[in-house]
């Protein structure tokens, strides 16, 4: 029970672990993208088409299907997809110095819009009964799970019996954090977030520095839509089930305190709150409906106390939101 | 020294940019027409594209979709664009204030929602108690409070702490979801529906049903034109949104300016929640609002925070999400298609303002040579 309640809570997590990983290195380069949520939903619809072409160009069969190019094909799609909305993202707010606020809400109403409008026509195409589009064959090369899981016991369950996705997400998240701290492009990515000015001065390229963190940020945040629909959803999507996962992702960005590593706990606690109406015995379903606003009680508890605390380290990047002009100082 | 030249070509680049010293209002407006109507066309040729039909037709569809057979004098179409007008241009209404004052309140959904779950609450539980004056009465009263305190938390802690008000706001609304979810599954016996209520319903005016709503929000529009132009505390605002060091040097006392603009743009958000469900709806679900908290962001910032233009920024949005939405369906496409073509053409009026605040200086062939 436990170890499946905390499975559940790791799958329900990873989406979240996604797009907050990368929410984290695009905040770093002094950039809020709203348009995360619109993002993730386009990461996810761009899968679904890629695997979609894939299954129907095998006509439908397993056996015809390759598990590398079955993988690879929605893999690519997904992040091609997401790159794309990240350069709308960075061209109007870097190169246009458009709002950020502004440009990150347009983008997630234009994303999701084209997540369902996709969505819809895809159900249309298939002429399904179910308004829902299922692609339990490619979702199976997604969740295949190393051999020896069940051998081990509740222990390979909690740590070996998840999809590749998900140790993915972790080991990006590893590594945005090694990089972030411990390299110079993460130090010259911190600077140029912190004080653009003071970096353009040291010969750091800013306007490449927030293009590329932007890029591959919303690239990671894709990918949490892809695990969405392949893992969590078993390769079913349905028009909004993706929900406000997104926007969740932003809040664990400040819950983790713009730490990659923190995130990933983070994430998990976020999965096992938003499942934790499931687990727990003798709630009526109208007061599960009241359990449901447990990870957004806790994110605004956490946004209290770090913004009472005021550590330095524990502050969102100087300059986020800011747009940068060089000639305007 | 062949190299030489070419290295330095290499380096120089084909344009700069440079801040342009202010145009004046007519220009600023041409830019931003002239971009609107390349949207408009850019959604129309997009449109022909996945329908393939003709210009005439397409423009046609979506004409007739927002104000129906106008000239044969029928006005119902017209009134319902009205109305969706009317909604979403509150709440970008009550958003203003809070931007003015650069409080980035993306909490307009909830705050709407609590205010419209007091009406509702009001309407099914008062209902057959007080007379109809009377509980008009209380369900204005109500919903301004709920949507006021949905506003003030986030606000205290703004003004208290500096808790970032973004992220704030943006959870307050998914609170408020899951309160009228919770209230919905009560009172609908489990079904996620509540069925109108008779009670407490806004007067129909001639055979109107939306006239109160529109009024109402005409009113508002005015008021807070005036607000934010000629009275003491609009100065304070925008005084406070420039600089809020500048706001501490002469005298403003910032924290209260913060909690009392948030509790005006909380309460006029409730407004908008009670116009949803005693003027529209007699009902709630937890897509009442139906995300309309965001575009009006984008209005109210599209706007440049005059309600009048706001207004007419309105009328174009919602024209092309019902007009876009039209085309859409009669070629059994789904109606998320407007979405895609509201967002495409905001961004393109984001992108715009680039060119009203800066301009491209290309590099002269001759200079080039030198």
């Amino acid at each position: 029970m436990i170890v499946q309640f905390l499975c559940r809570a790791i799958l329900l997590g990873v989406p979240i672990l996604y797009g907050s990983t990368g929410e984290i290195i695009t905040e770093k380069s002094g950039h809020l993208n709203l348009g995360i949520p619109g993002i993730m939903y386009v990461g996810a619809i761009s899968g679904v088409v890629g695997s979609f072409l894939y299954e129907n160009a095998c006509g439908n069969d397993i056996e015809k299907m390759n598990a590398a190019l079955a993988i690879l094909i929605p893999l690519l799609s997904s992040i091609v997809g997401a790159v794309l909305m990240g350069l709308i993202y960075s061209f109007l707010t870097v190169t246009l110095h458009a709002n950020q606020n502004v440009t990150g809400l347009a983008l997630t109403t234009l994303g999701i819009g084209l997540g369902n409008f996709l969505g819809a026509s895809l159900i249309s195409i298939t002429k399904s009964e179910l308004p829902s589009i299922a692609l339990t064959k490619t979702s199976s090369f997604f969740s295949v799970k190393a051999p020896f899981a069940d051998k081990l016991g509740p222990v390979g369950e909690l740590l070996f019996s998840h999809d590749f996705l998900t140790y993915l997400a972790i080991a990006i998240a590893l590594v945005a954090s090694y990089v972030l701290n411990r390299t110079r492009v993460g130090l010259n990515l911190r600077a140029v977030g912190e004080n653009p000015a003071t970096a353009d001065a040291a010969g750091i390229r800013v306007s490449k520095y927030k293009y590329v963190a932007t890029c591959i940020g919303s690239a990671i945040a894709g990918l949490g839509g892809l695990q969405y629909v392949m893992a969590y959803a078993s390769g079913v999507w349905s028009n909004n089930a993706f929900g406000d996962r997104g926007w969740l992702a932003i809040a664990l960005v400040i819950f983790a305190l713009w730490k990659p590593s923190i995130a990933i706990l983070g994430s998990f606690l976020f999965g096992a709150l938003c499942n934790a109406n499931n687990y727990i015995q003798g709630l009526g379903a109208e007061t599960q409906e009241l359990f449901k606003m447990l990870p957004y009680v806790v994110t605004i508890i956490v946004l209290i106390i770090t913004s009472m605390r005021k550590k330095r380290e524990y502050q969102a990047p100087e300059s986020l939101g800011l747009p940068y002009f060089r000639e305007e100082r | 020294m062949k190299d030489k030249a070419v290295a330095k070509k290499k380096h120089e680049p084909l344009f700069h940019v440079v801040k342009r010293d202010d145009l004046a209002w007519w220009q600023v407006w041409l830019i931003r027409g002239f971009t609107i109507v390349l949207g408009v066309l850019l959604v129309i040729f997009f449109s022909m594209m996945i329908t393939g039909k003709s210009f005439d037709k397409t423009f046609d569809i979506m004409f007739r979709g927002v104000f129906g057979r106008l000239m044969k004098g029928s006005t119902t179409m017209l009134w319902k664009y009205l109305q969706e007008i009317a909604i979403l241009l509150s709440l970008a209404l009550a958003l203003t204030p809070a931007f003015k004052m650069k409080f980035w309140n993306c909490g307009a959904e909830g705050q709407a929602l609590m205010g419209g779950l007091a009406s509702i609450m009001c309407m099914i539980e008062l209902g057959d108690r007080l007379s109809y004056p009377v509980l008009i009465c209380v369900i204005a009263i109500t919903s301004i409070l709920a949507g006021a305190i949905w506003g003030l938390i986030p606000a205290i802690f703004k003004a208290l702490f500096g808790t970032n008000e973004t992220l704030f706001t943006l959870m307050m609304n998914y609170i408020a979801t899951q309160i009228i979810a919770y209230y919905v599954y009560i009172k609908g016996g489990g079904s996620n529906v509540i069925n109108p209520v008779e009670a407490g319903n806004f007067p129909k005016v001639g055979n109107n049903d939306y006239f109160v709503n529109i009024v109402v929000v005409a009113a508002i529009t005015l008021i807070m034109y005036i607000y934010l132009r000629s009275s003491k505390q609009g100065y304070e605002i925008s005084v406070v949104g420039e600089s809020q060091n500048t706001a501490r040097y002469i005298g403003i006392n910032v924290k209260k300016v913060i909690i009392r603009t948030m509790v005006i743009s909380g309460a006029l958000c409730g407004v908008t929640g009670m116009l949803l469900v005693a003027g529209k709806d007699h009902s709630i679900n937890v897509n009442s609002v139906g995300g309309q908290g965001f575009t009006a962001i984008l209005i109210s910032w599209l706007g440049q925070f005059n309600p009048f233009i706001m207004a007419i920024m309105t009328a174009i949005v919602v024209f092309l999400r019902i007009g876009v939405a039209k085309v859409a369906d009669t070629a059994l496409l789904n109606s998320s298609f407007s979405e895609i073509m509201v967002g495409l053409v905001i961004l393109m009026l984001v992108g715009c303002e680039f060119f009203v605040r800066y301009s491209i200086k290309f590099k002269r062939k001759k200079e080039a040579k030198a």
